[in-house]
């Protein structure tokens, strides 16, 4: 009941940031556009046509071709595909993860606690993006699959997970050592309930604001560390496509504007988007800040 | 006091240290389990030829006395030999550019620092302002630019002269030698930090504004100015410096896309080519030195703040 009227008071304050709102259909429709790229997309994301090479936008072509003649606007909506699905299957899986390892280290305390920060604290001590790369190496050179586009797609949410679960297993420890002081969590071990069970019932649907909030800044920060890694050759290879192949592609084709123009402003519009909601949904979701 | 504040230092060293170590080990473990050497080529050299280069770079001997001769060299400031370069030690290539990768995140962080914090107080005290909106929506722009878009599109405008062909050839692509050549990589690295700091700044300062001792201080009849950088900034200023070790860390690890896309001779171009090289020692040394540097910007920034701030030292 209080949850409730919690989640009514936090939507009521929510829609009223107009920035937050938009960005959140803005997100809406680019994952649609992502997940029924086939019906969107005018060709195939692959699709050569050696005669319309590096041709400016125009009626056949939105947003131009590239220097192998594929259509720019295809490849993009594809691309959307690819950059969103990285985002939050990785989001998911960090979830998953860190929410299972804070929970552990936060209610056991003790000297567990210590050791499972401590383990923490030396991940965090590697820069992300060296340890992007190096998970990167060792899943790659595993070869667990034959598809090369399973192979690349399952290796960048194998890395990006490695470096995303920790600030998630940090935030939800830090929030269950709070959540083991409440009241109703104090009268349900002693009604003999299980710690599983209060950790999920009793404690989760306690500390879903804050996690949600940091997922919608994760997202983005993986989407980002995607096109990263395969903007320096390390991610997805041409011809699949994702904003990060995208932008590589326009960076190396430097008479061509629109190349890099238009999947920059891709990941520039879906970046924005992404940390304006968030910024709305944590003013909504607390609004002391 | 004095020697709490000693034991503070010498338990968050130490911790470093540990730290530090534990990479390097598991780092060398890493590399190790990997499947296939580095000198597993597409042709198969000859089984005389591999065993003397494996001799020379001593991987015939078992892991457990790899370890202790890397950590040894370790100590000792021999990170190995390169198995790409012939003949250069890891030491020589990491003095020989970390030196330039230094310049250009020092430069990065200096305009970070001059542009977004002034932004972020003026924002503050002109809170709901035309300024403040704009500057906000200015930083927020910048958090979500992705620097391999904005390298390129600065590229094009001051180098290609696209579409502004007065701007062609106003400042070149590439290269490391001389101010004209560093304005663009700097501008492409420091716009991200600069937003951060401009929307933490604001933050911090509006808090900082409600307080009570602010409050005093007008009802003195202390100057709108003197409130704002005397009282005010002095306290709000501690947090957001503490954000400096996670962004050193940014830093450090944009400036591979940097150095990549203005071929610029530093560290980062390194870590990116070492990894497809498979070039281990290479890859050990700058993990080793990027762990290091993060470790040690969030040592000085935890000491800076604990000097700062007494009550950091007494909660650990």
């Amino acid at each position: 009941m209080i949850q409730k009227m919690r989640a009514s008071r936090a939507y009521r304050r929510f829609v009223k940031n107009k920035a937050a709102v938009v960005s959140l259909w803005f997100l809406v429709f680019i994952s649609l556009v992502g997940l029924f790229a086939e019906s969107v997309a005018p060709y195939s994301f692959d699709a050569q046509d050696v005669d319309r090479v590096l041709q400016p936008p125009s009626f056949e072509h939105w947003f131009g071709t590239d220097s192998l003649g594929r259509d720019l606007f295809s490849r993009i909506v594809y691309g959307a595909r690819m950059s969103m699905s990285v985002g939050i299957l990785t989001a998911i899986v960090s979830v998953i993860i860190g929410g299972i390892y804070g929970a552990i280290s936060g209610w056991l305390g003790g000297w567990v606690d210590t050791m499972m920060m401590r383990a923490i604290d030396i991940l965090d001590a590697i820069p992300s993006l060296v340890l992007l790369i190096l998970v990167g190496i060792v899943f790659t050179s595993l070869q667990p699959f034959e598809n090369p586009e399973l192979r690349a797609l399952t290796g960048i949410l194998f890395a990006l997970s490695v470096v995303g679960w920790v600030s998630l297993a940090r935030l939800v420890r830090g929030q269950v050592l709070q959540a083991r002081e409440l009241l109703f969590v104090e009268g349900a071990i002693a009604m003999g309930a299980s710690p599983s069970r209060i950790l999920l019932r009793h404690i989760a649907p306690n500390i879903m604001g804050p996690v949600v909030v940091m997922l919608t800044f994760q997202i983005p920060s993986n989407i980002l560390f995607e096109s990263f890694l395969s903007f320096v050759g390390l991610g997805l290879q041409p011809p699949f496509s994702s904003w990060g192949v995208l932008a590589n592609d326009g960076w190396r084709a430097k008479s061509s504007p629109h190349l890099i123009v238009f999947p920059g402003a891709a990941l520039f519009l879906t970046m924005l988007a992404f940390n304006l909601f968030g910024d709305g949904l944590r003013d909504a979701l607390d609004p002391k800040t | 006091m004095k020697s709490g504040w000693l034991v503070f230092l010498f338990k968050r060293v130490l911790e470093a240290i540990t730290t530090l170590f534990v990479i390097a080990t598991l780092t060398f473990l890493l590399l190790r389990i990997l499947p296939g050497g580095p000198f597993d080529s597409e042709k198969a050299l000859p089984e005389e030829i591999k065993a003397s280069i494996e001799a020379r770079y001593g991987l015939d001997k078992p892991v457990s006395q790899q370890y202790v001769d890397y950590l040894t060299g370790l100590v000792q400031g021999d990170w190995g030999e390169s198995y790409k370069y012939l003949g250069r030690s890891v030491t020589d290539i990491i003095l020989e550019t970390l030196p330039v990768s230094a310049e250009l995140g020092i430069y990065s962080l200096l305009l970070a620092l001059v542009i977004g914090i002034p932004l972020g107080v003026i924002a503050a005290a002109k809170h709901n302002s035309f300024f403040d909106t704009a500057a906000m929506l200015v930083a927020i722009s910048g958090v979500a630019l992705p620097s391999f878009v904005v390298g390129p599109i600065l590229v094009m405008f001051f180098s290609f002269g696209i579409p502004f062909a007065f701007l062609h050839g106003s400042l070149p692509p590439a290269l490391w030698d001389g101010w004209e050549y560093m304005i663009l990589p700097v501008l492409t690295l420091g716009i991200r930090p600069a937003a951060i700091y401009a929307r933490m700044t604001r933050g911090t300062v509006l808090e900082a504004i409600k307080q009570d001792y602010v409050r005093t201080a007008r009802a003195k009849g202390v100057s709108e100015r003197v409130v704002l950088f005397r009282h005010v900034l002095r306290n709000s200023l501690i947090p957001v410096l503490t954000i400096t070790g996670p962004l050193v860390a940014g830093l450090l690890s944009g400036s591979f896309i940097i150095e990549v896309i203005f071929a610029i001779p530093g560290i980062g171009k390194h870590l990116v080519s070492s990894v497809s090289n498979r070039d281990y020692p290479l890859v050990l040394g700058l993990t080793l030195l990027y762990s290091s540097l993060l470790v040690i910007s969030n040592l000085i920034v935890d000491i800076f703040y604990s000097i700062v701030d007494p009550r950091i030292r007494m909660e650990k």
